[in-house]
C-alpha cells in the first residue's frame, strides 16, 4: 500500500505544563487520521470549542508543530521536507480559514489574493494566461469574474469574500482542502451555496476535504464521514448516516438533539437533559461529568474506540462488548 | 388601551448619509401580545438588530427614528425625554445584547455589576438578592464574585440575562442572544431564558437568523426584508406554509437532519439600502417574481389564520 498523501500519525499537542508550571492543556491527544487515501471523499471533524478540532487542522497544515507524534506527507515528516517536496506539499494541500474578513489586506484590491499565488508558484506564463485561469477558478465556485475583479474587499459580501478563498485554493489544483468553519461567519442563507461549492470540488474535481465545523447539521449534508470530537479525543466516528441518525456515544445524542430543528415533532427545549456535576478532571471518561449513563469503569477506566458497526466506531463503555479499534486505524471505518 | 405588551406602529429609523436618507427600518408595525414569545428573522442588514436598537431608544446619530409609535403599555418610548425613557429601560423593557462577551464589564465583578443597574434605578439590593437573581438564570453559587473572564461564554449570557431581569421588566428583547454559543449551550440558555419568562410573566421578543431556533421557541415569528416585515404569521402555520417566497427560501436554506438532499441557497445579495430596488425589494431574487412586482410595492395583506404577508401572489 503506499503512503496516505496526509496523516497524522499518533499526533498530539500539549500547551503550557513547562518549568513554570503553567497549567497543562491537552488541545488533542494521541490523534490517528489518513486525508486523501482512496476515494475522494468530505470527512467531518465536528466539536464544541475548545474539542481540538482547529488544533487537528493547524497540525495538518504545518502552522503548529506537534508535541509528540508526526504529520506525514506522501510517507515524509512535513518538518523534514526538501525543497521540493515542501513546495509539493504546500501546492497540494491548501486551506481555507473562518474568517473571511481578516484575510484580505483591505488596501489591495481582491485580484491581489488571486495573482498572488499564481507568481509564487509560476502557474502561468504570461498575465493573459494568469487572468484566464483565475477566471476559471472564480467560475468554478460560481462566481462572476466581472463582479469580483478590481474590486476592494469591503466592495464584497461575505458569502463572496469567502468563495474566493475557496477559487484561490483551487488555482493550485490541490489533492486535499482544509477548511476550518468556512461558513460559520456567514449568513445562514449563504451557507448552502458555500458548502454546495466545496462539496461539488469533491465530486467533480475529486479533491478530499477536510471540514472542520461545531455545526453537525451542515456536516451531515455535505460530508460522507464524520468524526465527532470531544475534548481533544475522537469519541465517535464513521459513515456521516450511522453518526448523525444512530449516535451511540451519549455526547453526539447530546449534540444531534440540540440542534433545533424547523419540524416540530418533539419538545427541543426539554429531551436530551445535559448533566452539569462539577467537573471531574481524574475521570478516566472525559464525557463521565455531563453523562447521564456514568458506571463505576467511567471513572476508572479511558474507554477505547469500541467497533459497533462496519463503518461506525464510538469511545463509550456502553458499547464495550464489540471489539476495540485502535485510536491509529480510525480510517477503518471511514469511507 | 390593547391590552398589548408591546406595540410598534409604523415604526421608521433613517440614518444621515452623504448620499441622502438611508431608511434601515421601513413601515414596521406589530404587536407583542402579553406573555407571547415573538420572532424577527432576516439576513444581517435587514433591520432586524435596528429595530431592537429603535425599541430601547438606543439609536445613535447618525441614525433616528423619524416617524412611528412604540406603545409599551400606555406609554410611547418613541416620544419619551431622555430622563424618562432611562428609567423605563429595565424597569419595563430590557435588552439582553447580541455578544454578551463584550456586554460586560472586564474590571468589575458580575454580582457588582448587577447590583449597579439596580442602584441605577433607585432600588438598593442585598448581597442574598443578588446570589438568588444569579441563582435564578442558572448560575452556580459563587459567580456573583467571579470576574467576566473566568465564566465561559453560556454562564456571561446569563449574567446577561440576570441584569434584564434584575427589576422585573414586561417585555425582554433578546438579540441573537446564543448566536456565539454551541448548539448544547445554546438550548440551555435558552431554556433559562423561557424559566424566566415564566417567572415575570414577561413577553419575549427573539431577533436573529436561525429559523430552526425560531421554529422552537417562538408562538409567531415576523420576517424582514430591507426594512420592512414581509410577513408575519403563528410559527406553526409558516413552517407548514410559508406564505412569502423569501420566507420559503429561507426555510429551505436550513440544513434539515431529516432528509439529505442538495444544499439550496438563497440566489443574489440583500440589497443595499441606497439602492433598493424599486417595486418590490425582493424581486430580483425571487423565483415567481412577474412585471407588477418591479414596479408597485406590496403592502401587508391579511391572509386569514393569523397570517400577515407582503407579496402580491400570497
Amino acid at each position: 500500500m503506499t503512503a496516505p498523501l496526509l496523516q497524522a500519525d499518533r499526533v498530539g499537542r500539549v500547551y503550557g505544563g513547562g518549568l513554570l508550571g503553567a497549567a497543562r492543556t491537552v488541545a488533542l491527544d494521541d490523534f490517528s487520521l489518513s486525508v486523501g487515501a482512496g476515494k475522494p471523499s468530505v470527512t467531518a471533524v465536528v466539536g464544541e470549542s475548545g474539542s481540538g478540532k482547529t488544533t487537528l487542522a493547524r497540525l495538518l497544515l504545518g502552522l503548529t508543530t506537534p508535541t509528540s507524534g508526526t504529520v506525514r506527507y506522501r510517507g515524509e515528516d512535513i518538518t523534514r521536507l526538501s525543497g521540493d517536496a515542501r513546495l509539493a506539499y504546500r501546492t497540494d494541500v491548501q486551506a481555507i480559514f473562518q474568517d473571511p474578513y481578516g484575510v484580505f489586506n483591505p488596501f489591495y484590491r481582491v485580484d491581489h489574493v488571486l495573482t498572488t499565488p499564481v507568481r509564487k508558484f509560476r502557474l502561468a506564463s504570461s498575465r493573459a494566461e494568469a487572468r484566464a485561469l483565475i477566471e476559471l477558478a472564480l467560475r468554478t465556485v460560481g462566481l462572476r469574474p466581472e463582479e469580483i475583479l478590481g474590486r476592494y474587499p469591503h466592495q464584497l459580501s461575505g458569502g463572496q469574500r469567502q468563495r474566493t478563498m475557496v477559487a484561490r485554493a483551487l488555482l493550485l489544483k490541490p489533492k486535499i482542502i482544509i477548511a476550518d468553519e468556512p461558513v460559520s461567519m456567514v449568513d445562514a442563507s449563504l451557507r448552502a451555496t458555500i458548502l454546495g461549492s466545496l462539496r461539488r470540488l469533491t465530486d467533480d474535481l475529486g479533491i478530499s476535504i477536510l471540514y472542520i465545523t461545531h455545526d453537525l447539521a451542515t456536516a451531515w449534508q455535505v460530508s460522507d464521514n464524520i468524526i465527532v470530537m470531544y475534548r481533544a479525543t475522537a469519541v465517535e466516528a464513521g459513515q456521516a448516516e450511522a453518526v448523525v441518525k444512530a449516535p451511540a456515544h451519549p455526547y453526539t445524542r447530546l449534540l444531534v438533539g440540540s440542534i433545533p430543528q424547523v419540524s416540530q415533532t418533539r419538545d427541543w427545549l426539554a429531551t436530551e437533559p445535559d448533566l452539569q456535576r462539577p467537573e471531574e478532571r481524574d475521570a478516566a471518561c472525559r464525557f463521565a461529568d455531563r453523562c447521564r449513563f456514568t458506571m463505576a469503569v467511567c471513572h476508572t477506566d479511558r474507554p477505547p474506540l469500541s467497533r459497533i458497526g462496519l463503518r461506525h466506531a464510538a469511545a463509550c463503555h456502553l458499547h464495550g462488548q464489540h471489539a476495540d479499534l485502535a485510536a491509529e486505524d480510525l480510517n477503518d471505518v471511514l469511507a | 388601551m390593547s391590552g398589548a405588551a408591546l406595540e410598534i406602529q409604523g415604526l421608521r429609523v433613517s440614518f444621515d448619509h452623504p448620499l441622502g436618507l438611508l431608511r434601515a427600518v421601513d413601515d414596521v408595525s406589530f404587536t407583542l401580545r402579553p406573555h407571547e414569545r415573538f420572532g424577527l428573522v432576516g439576513e444581517s442588514g435587514s433591520g432586524k438588530s435596528t429595530m431592537a436598537l429603535a425599541i430601547m431608544r438606543m439609536i445613535r446619530p447618525p441614525g433616528h427614528i423619524d416617524g412611528g409609535n412604540i406603545l409599551l403599555g400606555d406609554t410611547n418610548l418613541a416620544t419619551l425625554s431622555g430622563d424618562a425613557i432611562r428609567r423605563a429601560r429595565l424597569a419595563g423593557i430590557a435588552l439582553v445584547p447580541q455578544g454578551s462577551m463584550n456586554a460586560l464589564n472586564p474590571v468589575m465583578r458580575v454580582g457588582a455589576q448587577v447590583a449597579d443597574a439596580m442602584r441605577d434605578h433607585g432600588v438598593s439590593v442585598s448581597a442574598r438578592a443578588i446570589d438568588a437573581l444569579m441563582a435564578r438564570v442558572g448560575l452556580p453559587a459563587g459567580t456573583a464574585q467571579k470576574y467576566p473572564h473566568e465564566l465561559s461564554g453560556g454562564m456571561k449570557q446569563r449574567v446577561c440575562i440576570a441584569i434584564a431581569i434584575c427589576l422585573r421588566p414586561t417585555v425582554i428583547i433578546a438579540d441573537e442572544p446564543t448566536s456565539a454559543l454551541d448548539v448544547v449551550v445554546q438550548r440551555q440558555v435558552m431554556r433559562t431564558l423561557a424559566d424566566v419568562q415564566q417567572d415575570l410573566n414577561a413577553a419575549i421578543l427573539l431577533i436573529g437568523h436561525d429559523m430552526g431556533l425560531m421554529a422552537q421557541f417562538v408562538n409567531r415569528l415576523g420576517v424582514m426584508y430591507a426594512g420592512r416585515l414581509v410577513e408575519i404569521a403563528p410559527i406553526a402555520e409558516i413552517v407548514r406554509k410559508p406564505r412569502h417566497p423569501y420566507t420559503e427560501m429561507l426555510i429551505a436554506s436550513l440544513p434539515s437532519m431529516d432528509h439529505k438532499d442538495a444544499l439550496r441557497g438563497i440566489p443574489g445579495l440583500a440589497p443595499l439600502l441606497r439602492d433598493l430596488p424599486s417595486g418590490c425589494a425582493f424581486h430580483p431574487r425571487c423565483p415567481k417574481a412577474r412585471d407588477r412586482c418591479t414596479t408597485e410595492r406590496p403592502e401587508p395583506r391579511a391572509l386569514g389564520d393569523g397570517v400577515l404577508a407582503a407579496c402580491h401572489f400570497a
